[in-house]
């Protein structure tokens, strides 16, 4: 008998945090004491996305949507939906203003407007079933491929379906793959590059979690097309669990013929190694990547010969990122002409002239809907912020999105109506990268806020090559002088003058893109900067040497809950009478304004 | 000694995944003993310098021993962004110790990770390898010791009771 209900529960890693496995447990017992086992099925899937709401419980083909299941929710819920038949009312989702709860996942705001096509199995399979994706018609792309294509014809549908790398730079696959194909030799590679370095991104984490399939799917069509029989998946080794669940998707993709020796029969022999990666940043640029892999220090070298001619141990390597390859087998199976008609521009005659698809995003900071979503590229950045992410929390506002990563840059409400590609976002300063936003209420600090992202660079840099190495350190340098209030004109001169060497001079784009976040800020937020410099002032409160704590007496109720959390005892006061803080013992640490339930904290 | 030679062969001797015997050595010992890594340089013919620049050029990979228990504070920009410096601090204070110290006791090292990938749940923490807590307050990392310290002794007293 088939299960009349299927209940899909995340194990992406917020929700699993958040105890979701347990509350799996606890739905298996329940319904095993109702007697409901070959009536209800319990999944537990990869990433559902929505890791704001999270443990999510989601039940099929009812399209119910619970959020924030316990595992004392659990008999009600059992109860009142799989025996009852009705939703569960108090898990349902409520939007954050208010209003109706929604049952039916489909009229959340936040799933409304998403595409999923490199997503499309999200939520909805065991990542550690084989079986689950075939079922969604998994493999079926690579069948066809080999057993109807020619390597030339699957390259001509990926040029033409307008498909561009996910990793960042956005380089049109197709070309890749054909100059991949024409390289010389008789040993090449595919590589999967799933280093996701970027801080504030985890797209690739989530399809290497929930759909592991559809990346091994891509590679081995990839492989295919350039004429390849190994590959490797680069994954960081801070994803333990996307590595797991490559490696396992490895193992059963064999055990089914898809990967290996003669695959589906048809005389094509691929198969794929996972590595994993160290904890260096700079092993995501694609040849300090083939180091990597080859066993060395991922240094990387100038690229006046290209990886798919020498790449990894001086073989062609056709290098692509994971969302990239999750694509890949849906533009198979559906066509480059279904693929080209969503997104921005036009392919036909320049495989740069537009942005096609869609993009997965991961959207977090000070929003409402942190998670992760995929939309037609051409989004603005307002519908991703305001209708699919839900704004700003109560009481924020917003100042600035930032995007890319420590390669991108800040942009400000003035461009909010930007839609969202890679050509577009370049020209206003930022870039792609992997598909991380970041979005910063009005309490944010753009200078704390450059700092951060160039105390990252500096801290990645390789250290080859001298303008990423030392300019780095310079950028850092003024950055602090600014931050702390001792900073002049000709420091903000020298400040712009490094960024602009270090992005024209240094040897590979994590130096190249290191001083957008400078430069953005520069652009946009300069009268902030400079309030720095003329007024020694830092308007959002947050840089700590130019700001002081001091408690509002008309607002302080005496609780002393302030007192309790101060770590250096520096706050004063009797119970229920006002209290004040000690300026010279304040270390600044934020303790008091986090527990004070009266707003009764001030930073100046 | 035989545990090293287990690793090489697991990975077929080969050089090229002198990485990967990296993280197992690192897994095994908390760090990479100098002991291992002679092992390794006489096992797969690459000399010791070479290793030594493997080793010490990937943040993983520590040459001193690592604190029993790995407290790892999130520092990615989403986490950053709310409030991640203030975890890391409250914990330096709470433990004594800098950011990528060990406490003289060696029960735990405080290290700050980068991005994690779990912005959603973002300020996140670490502990070991795998074990990720979410939406943390500093204000609250006082217990948060507390708890896992007194995780450990129940650890410890029933495997010396088993
Ligand atoms: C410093 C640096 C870090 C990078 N990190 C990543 C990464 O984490 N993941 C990724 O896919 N690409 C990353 N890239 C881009 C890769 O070099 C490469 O362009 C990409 O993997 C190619 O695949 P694609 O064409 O499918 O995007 C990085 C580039 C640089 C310069």
């Amino acid at each position: 008998m088939e299960p009349r209900l299927s209940v899909l529960i995340c194990s992406g890693t917020g929700c699993a945090s958040n105890k979701s496995m347990e509350v799996m447990d606890a739905l298996r017992k329940e319904i095993a004491t109702r007697g409901l086992e070959q009536e209800v099925e319990v999944v537990q899937t990869g990433c559902q996305g929505f890791c704001a709401v999270g443990p999510i419980v989601y039940v099929q083909p009812d399209d119910v949507f619970y959020q924030q299941v316990g595992v004392k929710d659990v008999p009600r819920l059992v109860e009142e939906h799989f025996l009852k038949g009705r939703p569960y009312k108090d898990k349902l989702y409520v939007p954050p203003m208010g209003g109706m709860p929604i049952p039916k996942l489909m009229d959340i705001p936040f799933f409304k407007s998403q595409v999923l096509v490199a997503l499309r199995n999200k939520g909805l399979i065991d990542p550690e079933k084989i079986e689950d994706y075939i079922a969604r018609d998994g493999y079926q792309a690579l069948a066809r491929v080999l057993t109807e294509m020619k390597p030339e014809q699957v390259i001509e549908c990926v040029t033409k379906s307008g498909l561009r790398g996910r990793g960042g730079g956005g380089f049109p696959t197709g070309v890749k793959w054909a100059s991949a194909r024409k390289a010389s030799g008789d040993i090449k590679y595919v590589l999967c590059n799933g280093d996701e370095g970027d801080p504030g991104a985890f797209m690739d984490r989530s399809i290497m979690e929930g759909d592991p399939h559809s990346v091994l799917e891509g590679m081995c069509i990839a492989a295919f097309a350039v004429g390849s029989s190994q590959g490797y998946v680069y994954v960081r080794k801070e994803y333990p669990l996307a590595v797991q669940r490559i490696e396992v998707a490895i193992e059963q993709a064999r055990e089914f013929g898809l990967l290996g020796k003669d695959i589906l029969g048809a005389g094509f022999d691929f198969d794929v190694e996972v590595r994993r990666g160290a904890g260096a940043f700079v092993c995501g640029e694609s040849t300090a990547l083939m180091a990597s892999i080859e066993g060395n220090p991922g240094e990387p070298r100038a690229k006046y010969i290209h990886t798919v001619d020498a790449g990894l141990w001086n073989r062609p390597s056709c290098l692509n990122n994971v969302e990239t390859f999750a694509n890949v087998p849906m533009i198979l199976q559906r066509g480059w002409e279904w693929f080209s008609s969503i997104g921005t521009g036009d392919v036909s005659q320049d495989p740069w002239g537009g942005s096609k698809g869609t993009k997965v995003f991961s959207i977090a900071g000070d929003v409402n809907n942190t998670g992760l979503i995929e939309v037609p590229m051409g989004t603005t950045l307002r519908e991703i912020v305001f209708d699919i992410a839900g704004g700003l929390p109560e009481g924020k506002r917003f100042k600035a999105v930032q995007t890319g990563g420590p390669s991108g840059g800040f942009l400000p409400e003035s461009l909010l109506n930007l839609p969202v590609d890679f050509d577009r976002l370049v020209e206003a300063g930022s870039m792609m990268g992997s598909g991380g936003m970041v979005v910063l209420g009005h309490d944010k600090c753009m200078v704390d806020s450059a700092k951060f992202f160039i105390d990252f660079t500096a801290d990645e840099s390789c250290g080859k090559c001298t303008p990423c190495r030392i300019g780095s350190k310079i950028m850092l340098q003024s950055l602090e002088k600014i931050s702390e209030g001792k900073a002049t004109e000709e420091d903000v001169e020298q400040l712009e003058r490094v960024a602009h060497e270090v992005a024209n001079l240094s040897l590979c784009g994590l130096g190249k893109s290191a001083p957008n976040p400078v430069l953005t800020a520069l652009r946009y937020f300069r009268d902030e900067v400079m309030a720095h410099v003329h007024e020694k002032r830092c308007p959002a409160g947050e840089c700590k040497a130019l700001i002081t704590y001091s408690i509002d007496a008309g607002k302080c109720t005496g609780c002393t809950l302030c007192a309790k959390n101060c770590p250096t005892d520096c706050i004063t006061g009797e119970r229920k009478a006002a209290h004040a803080i000690v300026t010279d013992r304040c270390i600044k640490c934020g303790s008091c304004k986090i527990v004070c339930n009266f707003d009764a904290v001030v930073v100046q | 000694m035989q545990k090293i030679l287990q690793i090489v062969e697991k990975w077929g001797g080969r050089k090229d995944c002198l990485i990967e015997m990296l993280h197992d050595v690192q897994t095994e010992y908390n760090h990479l003993p100098e002991s291992a890594l002679r092992v390794l340089s006489a096992r797969l013919s690459v000399p010791l310098t070479q290793i030594t620049h493997v080793a010490t050029f990937y943040a993983s990979f520590s040459l001193v021993p690592k604190g029993d228990t790995r407290l790892r504070v999130c520092m990615g920009t989403a986490c950053y962004q709310k409030g991640g410096n203030r975890i890391l601090e409250a914990l330096e204070r709470e433990l004594k110790v800098k950011s990528g110290e060990v406490t003289p006791d060696g029960e735990f090292s405080l290290e700050s990770a980068r991005c994690i990938g779990c912005c959603g749940i973002a300020p996140a923490l670490v502990v070991d390898d795998d074990d990720v807590f979410g939406k943390v307050n500093p204000t609250k990392m006082k217990k948060f010791v507390a708890d896992i310290k007194k995780k450990k002794q129940a650890g410890k007293q029933s495997a010396a009771e088993a």
